[in-house]
């Protein structure tokens, strides 16, 4: 009788962690989305075999370590700042693949300024942007896309939207930026959507590649540790809570949508 | 072929950028220094050396957008005045703690807060002690003509990739807005990205199979380490004592020193000729680099002068290097003129005759 | 002699952390968490049940840690 053990064998491997995650142990929470994104990212690096013509660029907050896992050229960018960092790198080297991969602080409060102009002027680059609804490295404070009623840090007895604004739809408005071409929202907490996400980042290099403009995915993910639940319990409430002001799904797609699949 | 043209120091400075290679200028409007991203963008380098020119939203992403291309190897530069200066901080530290080479220009006007657009010196303490966080200095030199305007871009952006480190001129409104005859040195061409990479091999212009990956970051959490980082830099910055420049006139003979740099130092020409021409043995010291400072000659100086004048436009801080250098051997006395407004050479001799 | 397609998975369970957000992807619901914890601290998952496995990569692509491979093979049954 065949058992599983016979099956275990390099010709019927299906799935493998890809090479080009360096062999460092993610630094992420347990069931952080980070550690899935950052995978999808290199597998999609891999499968286009574009290890030597992408630069990624982490900024400030849980992303920061990012260069610890991506086994490519990174740059750390000030916070707020990756955009910029971005804007000079896909101009100086057109033919080279440049992302940059930022959390909701990053991109939708102090670096809200360069990631509309980036958008605005079209950069041909592909902003990934982790929003988890608060700043998960310092501790889990209140964050520009923080939903109503939600408990931080900073806004202990719950975000109250008379006084501290309503969640920045950050998404929404740079597909409003004609420079944008590609603009998706996407989660990686079940099979199926890491699956989309997988495909939303692929087709973002693949629009780079034709260099159609800038390409914006939003994963919105979860953050255990801030929001005091455990990951399964944090996916519940994303799915929930979450996904009622941040609904998944494309924004906005290139008009001739001919890109190979 | 060098060219000899009237120019004004802003638009020297930016034909020079041209000329030395440069592969990105990024820019932003500001009083007295606008002229710099204009004339790139009348020039369209882009159409000839395939230099990138931009215009920013703000002086925050220019310099930001110079880190990621340094980071890459890539000659970058950026320029403004004072205010936006100030908010380039965060990003000229990164710059040296990540050790990337960037030129940046300061045409300073008067200050503090928005100040004036009226030309000033208020910026030396920032420029040489290093104006953001944490223990790094910048490479800084103090042009006074249009011609130096000129000549300092090529010039700072050898020391900025020799030392990997962050190179400022400071000027002021005065040379950045005056018209003057320069001599423009012959172009040089921009480097191929397998110069680049062969000249910076720690450079991120993609993880060749031959090598590790590249990371340009200025983040380390382990203290020791960073501590060792840091120490480096020191290290870096003693070297960097090689690159010292300074010039004198009629020292030779002087009684009395007057130290000034940039457009001080014009306006003390002056000072010296007149009060030569009425008997006074006046010399004169022009630091030319303000990091690193000439602290060594002008102790030697004190050995011989009765007392040093320092004029500057501020309220006095480069007179307090100069104080450090005397180490109290003679009598070191200030004139200063600030907020924008200018002093002439006369009023000038008229405060030196007061200490004879 | 029809065939059927079987699947395996290999966790590492120094890299899993126990997080759990493979355990409801798993469609044949053979995923749990064991009583013993990894040198971290962990409770690392395990499989409860190895012949269920069709090798349909859930666990896998869900999983932050990228800590389980996948093989999948038809065989004679």
């Amino acid at each position: 009788m065949i058992t599983y053990k016979d099956i275990i064998k390099p010709e019927n491997l299906v799935y493998r962690r890809t090479p080009l995650l360096t062999q460092k142990t993610l630094s992420f929470c347990p069931g952080c989305g980070h550690g899935t994104v950052h995978r999808l990212i290199m597998e999609v690096v891999e499968e286009m075999n574009i290890q030597q013509d992408t630069i990624g660029i982490a900024p400030v907050g849980c992303s920061v370590l990012a260069y610890e896992f991506m086994d490519i050229d990174m740059q750390q960018a000030a916070h707020g700042r990756a955009t910029a960092l971005a804007t000079a790198l896909s101009r100086l080297m057109p033919n080279k693949y440049v992302f940059t991969y930022q959390g909701d602080g990053d991109l939708a409060a102090i670096g809200t300024a360069e990631t509309i102009h980036a958008c605005n002027r079209g950069e041909n680059f592909i902003i990934i942007f982790i929003n988890n609804g608060i700043y998960g490295m310092t501790g889990g404070q209140m964050a520009p896309t923080t939903i109503p009623d939600m408990i931080t840090t900073t806004s202990p007895y719950g975000r109250d939207t008379k006084i501290m604004g309503n969640p920045l739809k950050i998404t929404e408005l740079v597909a409003q930026l004609p420079g944008t071409c590609y603009v998706t929202r996407q989660s990686v907490h079940t099979p199926n959507n890491v699956r989309k996400t997988k495909k939303a980042i692929r087709n973002a290099f693949e629009y780079i590649k034709q260099k159609k403009g800038t390409c914006f995915i939003e994963v919105v993910s979860n953050c255990p540790s801030g929001w005091r639940m455990t990951p399964l319990q944090a996916n519940k409430w994303m799915e929930e809570n979450m996904f009622k002001h941040y609904p998944l799904g494309d924004l906005k797609v290139p008009s001739n949508e001919n890109v190979k699949q | 072929m060098s060219e000899v043209k009237l120019m004004k120091g802003n638009e020297a400075f930016a034909e020079a950028l041209i000329r030395a290679g440069t592969d990105a200028y990024f820019g932003y409007p500001i009083t007295p220094q606008s002229e710099v991203v204009e004339y790139l963008m009348s020039q369209k380098p882009y159409e000839t050396t395939g230099m990138v020119v931009l215009q920013c939203e703000s002086e925050v992403a220019a310099i930001n957008m110079c880190y990621g291309g340094a980071g890459a190897g890539f000659k970058v530069a950026t320029s403004s005045s004072s205010p936006g200066i100030s908010l380039k901080q965060e990003g000229i530290s990164y710059l040296a703690g990540a050790e990337l080479p960037a030129l940046i220009l300061n045409v300073a006007r008067g200050g503090p807060g928005l100040g004036t657009i009226q030309p000033a010196q208020s910026d030396y303490f920032q420029a040489t002690k290093g104006g953001g966080h944490g223990d790094y200095r910048l490479f800084v030199l103090a042009p006074s003509s249009v011609q130096e305007m000129a000549d300092f871009v090529p010039l700072a952006f050898d020391v900025a990739f020799k030392y990997r480190n962050p190179a400022m001129i400071l000027s002021d409104g005065i040379i950045g807005q005056m018209m003057e005859k320069v001599t423009l040195f012959e172009p040089i061409p921009r480097r191929s990205l397998e110069q680049i990479e062969k000249e910076c091999p720690w450079a991120t212009t993609g993880k060749k199979p031959n090598r590790e990956r590249n990371i340009i970051t200025s983040l380390d959490l382990d203290p020791i380490s960073q501590e060792k980082h840091v120490m480096k830099l020191k290290e870096k910055y003693e070297k960097m004592q090689a690159e010292l420049r300074y010039e004198e006139i009629n020292t030779d003979d002087a009684e009395y020193l007057i130290v000034a740099y940039g457009s001080s130092a014009r306006i003390c020409h002056k000072v010296v000729s007149i009060a030569r021409k009425q008997g006074l043995k006046v010399g004169l010291l022009r630091p030319i680099t303000l990091f690193p400072f000439p602290y060594k000659r002008i102790n030697e100086l004190a050995n011989k002068v009765k007392h040093i004048l320092v004029t500057e436009l501020s309220l006095g801080q480069m007179v307090e290097d100069v104080k450090l250098a005397v180490e109290g051997k003679v009598p070191v006395y200030f004139y200063g003129r600030t907020g924008g407004a200018i002093y002439t050479p006369v009023e000038i001799l008229e405060y030196l005759k007061t200490k004879l | 002699m029809a065939t059927k397609v079987k699947g395996a998975i290999v966790i590492d369970t120094e890299r899993c952390k126990g997080c759990e957000v493979c355990i409801p992807a798993c469609p044949q619901k053979i995923l749990a968490l064991s009583k013993q914890v990894n040198s971290k601290g962990y409770f690392y998952v395990i499989v409860q049940n190895h012949e269920e496995c069709t090798g349909c990569t859930n666990c896998a692509i869900v999983c932050p840690d990228g800590a389980i491979e996948v093989y999948r093979a038809k065989v004679e049954v």
